[in-house]
């Protein structure tokens, strides 16, 4: 707030970027320059071809010098994007980077105003008087360093999560890898193969599961979810409920003082309970207990009481025995951990396919989701690989597959997005079919095939040499033959122009993909915004895919948008990396837009004190008087003190009161004052 | 210039939601008219009360504030705390004789660049609409 250079007239030097024609192309360049010379304070105005160039911040670089400025003005893009370059380049001027102001005439002008040529140039000058006002009240900053924690955290424990938490382990970072189910796997485990190579989805993933459960850097913590967040990028505490699982692991029992105890995964409990419920990781379609493993393959090899469905009786208590693994009386446990940055991996969930009355999910015996289809056809599933039709258990022979069930769907019913793997996994099943049954047929009934990725098209080449029959038409309606109970497919076949109605033992509908709930949830959690179909939002869909507008927070996987495995990989191992970088660089520099009190103004009646989101704020004694006082590390610059404050005593730093009030006052006053 | 009058339309606008919102509109090249001069806060809840009057004061025809969601603020409650005080500027605006349609919130999401064109399209002709604000002639 006190500024020895303040009594210095301000010196603020204008440079215009043309970005190309992107600027120049709307904007008058020449005449905002003109009239850039006339507003108050500006001792040079400048235009250059691209500013962010290395000519055009030398431009910056070399006038600080030489004119002796002590603010700096680019009329450029969005400083969401280039603020930082310019701020770099007046730093290397040898000024105060936080001199620096932006005005956007590119993103929120020449772009939106293409045919208002005049317009656009108003507006533009408007915008330079606004931002010429700030810089000439805009003081020294200095960006407050904080050590960052050597620990990371990953939310979700799919073949993302998984891959992320390898990863950042693996770098020797201290890894805490979060899952809400009671194993850890995710949509991957519950896949037969995987496109286009064949591999058994089980056999690529499962060494990945047990490093993860062994790695000596992971501490892997299955059927917990995340409560509470609080702090900021290097330093986040993060509150967890571990679910009552009814059942202690080893370490646990040891605790305990039951010393050799603690669940074995022998499954003696299971074979006693009484209960029976439907098993999710089956989709339904297998039995599980009260007390259950999703698989036998599972990480932790650790049972879990449903609670919601045991009813006590005991039987698995004593069938456990001497290990005293069941604790019935469990309750939900809390702990709190610090880390420093954190990776979301949550994942999806189908959308439910039923919504979309004229295919009959739900309705009709035969007709089925890809998800149910691909535990038929998995060795390890319900049925032990055998397909079957659900309604009388027979081998289907022809089976239809519905693309784009539910996706790109501009109905409001569907999603309008492209769920990007359903073609594939399509053809996969078409080609499991014609391998497991022979002389069976599938029908595919598409929009486009979209088969982009590395050996994709190679891969739809096969399966159309293997037999399979491509109908290209978006499935109108299915009817069910009420006796026979086999659907009929009714659609137009658009390339022969006419009208198909196909007989069929069964259908498995491509059912699009959207966020889970707890998607939500745990968006709201971290801070981390959305698109608007619902996944979670990238810093840039481009050059920062794996960032969130969340310092510290990180994406990977499905709830940034539809992917598939070798890409929600790839994005994970990008995420980890990104993810520990603040870790090893150990510090990390916060943007110094604290709140200060100004004493002498303050009353102290506390009204901050209340409305801080972060408990920042606190009253205290000084000098007999009650003043507010600022922790600075707990203060994250949003203002809503400052916003508030009756006396004008809260100082916001750089979005002051007198400098919002300078730039009102530019607009409309015309820089008077 | 009486009669080719423009709407002068202040806009304070959040980074994280609707700042970002209107970038995004101008990467997608949606076109809106040009009446609006936007000033960038961290938070909507950094809008006193004082900048809204101190526009109208100075001659603003209309004002604008945008924030995130409800529920997707950047500073988790700012937007919803901003939001409460404008209901105090709504009344106030009106005990003083100018109509409140002339100030705004509004909640624009980073993702949402059409639905700030749609916004600011919509302000400048509700502005346009009532005409010059009666400050105006008050202040002269």
């Amino acid at each position: 707030m006190v500024d020895e250079t303040k009594s210095q007239k301000p010196r603020v030097g204008v440079y215009i970027c043309h970005c190309g024609t992107n600027i120049a192309g709307s904007i008058d360049i020449k005449e905002l320059q003109d009239f850039a010379q006339t507003i108050p304070n500006v001792v040079l105005a400048d235009e250059y071809q691209y500013m962010c160039s290395t000519p055009g911040q030398k431009k910056i670089e070399d006038a600080i010098k030489e004119h002796g400025l002590t603010g700096i003005v680019v009329a450029a893009c969005s400083p969401r994007l280039h603020e930082p370059t310019f701020r770099t380049a007046s730093k290397e001027g040898g000024l105060n980077p936080f001199r620096f102001e932006m005005a956007n005439i590119r993103e929120q002008n020449s772009w939106v105003h293409m045919h208002d040529r005049q317009g656009a140039t108003d507006k533009a000058k408007d915008a330079l008087k606004m931002a010429v006002a700030k810089a000439s009240l805009l003081e020294d900053l200095f960006p407050k360093s904080v050590p960052v924690e050597h620990s990371a955290m990953v939310v979700g424990a799919g073949v993302g999560g998984i891959q992320a938490a390898l990863d950042l382990a693996s770098s020797g970072i201290k890894t805490y890898l979060i899952e809400k189910a009671p194993t850890i796997g995710g949509r991957m485990s519950q896949l037969d193969k995987t496109f286009p190579t064949l591999d058994c989805s089980q056999c690529i993933l499962t060494p990945k599961m047990v490093d993860v459960g062994r790695h000596p850097n992971i501490e892997l913590m299955t059927y917990t979810e995340v409560e509470k967040v609080e702090g900021y990028i290097g330093n986040f505490d993060i509150t967890l409920r571990k679910k009552a699982r009814g059942v202690l692991t080893p370490t646990e029992a040891e605790t305990r003082g039951i010393v050799g105890g603690g669940c074995n995964g022998c499954g003696d409990c299971e074979q006693v309970c009484p209960v029976i419920k439907p098993n999710p990781f089956e989709m339904g379609m297998a039995p599980r207990k009260a007390i259950y493993i999703y698989h036998p393959q599972v990480v932790p090899l650790i049972y879990t009481v449903d609670f919601d469905s045991c009813v006590k009786c005991g039987l698995c208590v004593e069938a456990c025995g001497e290990k005293k693994a069941i604790d019935l009386e469990q309750e939900d446990e809390f702990v709190t951990v610090k880390v420093g940055t954190a990776v979301l991996a949550v994942g999806y969930e189908l959308f439910p396919v039923e919504k979309k009355t004229e295919w009959g999910y739900k309705r009709y015996d035969n007709v089925i989701t890809s998800l149910e289809f691909e535990r038929l056809i998995c060795a390890s599933g319900p049925t032990g690989g055998k397909v079957i039709r659900p309604s009388d258990g027979e081998t289907p022979k022809k089976i239809g597959f519905v693309l784009c069930a539910g996706s790109r769907d501009n109905t409001g019913i569907g999603k309008p997005y492209c769920s990007r793997f359903c073609c594939m996994y399509s053809l996969k099943h078409a080609h499991q079919l014609h391998e497991k049954i022979p002389g069976s047929q599938s029908y595919l009934f598409y929009m486009d095939i979209r088969s982009f990725g590395k050996m994709y098209e190679e891969f739809y080449y096969r399966i159309q040499d293997e037999g399979a029959k491509f109908i290209r038409g978006r499935v109108a309606k299915i009817e069910e033959d009420p006796i026979t109970k086999n659907p009929h497919v009714l659609t137009e076949d658009t390339l022969l122009g006419q009208p198909v109605d196909i007989e069929l033992d069964m259908v498995v509908l491509a059912s699009a993909v959207q966020p889970t709930e707890e998607t939500n949830h745990v968006r709201h959690l971290f801070g981390v915004s959305q698109s608007m179909d619902g996944w979670l939002l990238e810093a840039h869909p481009k050059l920062n895919p794996c960032g969130t507008t969340t310092a510290g927070v990180f994406l990977a996987g499905v709830c940034q948008g539809p992917k598939d495995i070798p890409d929600t990989v790839a994005q994970a191992e990008g995420a980890a990396a990104a993810a520990s970088i603040p870790i090893h660089v150990g510090e990390v520099e916060l943007e110094p837009y604290f709140a200060m009190c100004i004493e002498e103004k303050c009353a102290g009646c506390g009204m901050c004190v209340n409305l801080c989101p972060y408990s920042a704020l606190d009253l205290v004694e000084k000098n007999g008087r009650t003043v507010m006082q600022v922790t600075e590390a707990k203060c994250k610059g949003c203002g809503t003190c400052g916003g508030f404050c009756p006396g004008g005593a809260i100082w916001m730093q750089h979005f002051a009161t007198p400098q919002i009030v300078a730039q009102i006052d530019a607009f409309l006053l015309g820089g008077e004052q | 210039m009486t009669d080719e009058w423009k709407p002068k339309i202040l806009g304070i606008i959040c980074n994280w939601c609707s700042y970002a919102g209107a970038d995004l509109a101008g990467s997608a090249r949606t076109q809106y008219p040009p009446d609006i001069r936007t000033i960038r806060v961290m938070c909507t809840g950094r809008v006193d009360t004082l900048f809204i009057m101190k526009a109208f004061a100075n001659g603003a025809d209309g004002v604008l504030v945008s924030g995130c969601h409800f529920g997707d603020c950047h500073y988790l409650e700012g937007n919803f705390k901003a939001a409460k005080r404008m209901f105090l500027i709504k009344s106030v605006l009106k005990n003083m004789g100018i109509e409140d349609k002339r100030f705004r919130m509004t909640f624009v999401s980073a993702s949402e660049g059409a639905k700030w064109a749609k916004v600011v399209e919509d302000v400048v002709k509700t502005v346009t609409e009532l005409g010059p604000s009666p400050l105006k002639e008050f202040r002269q």
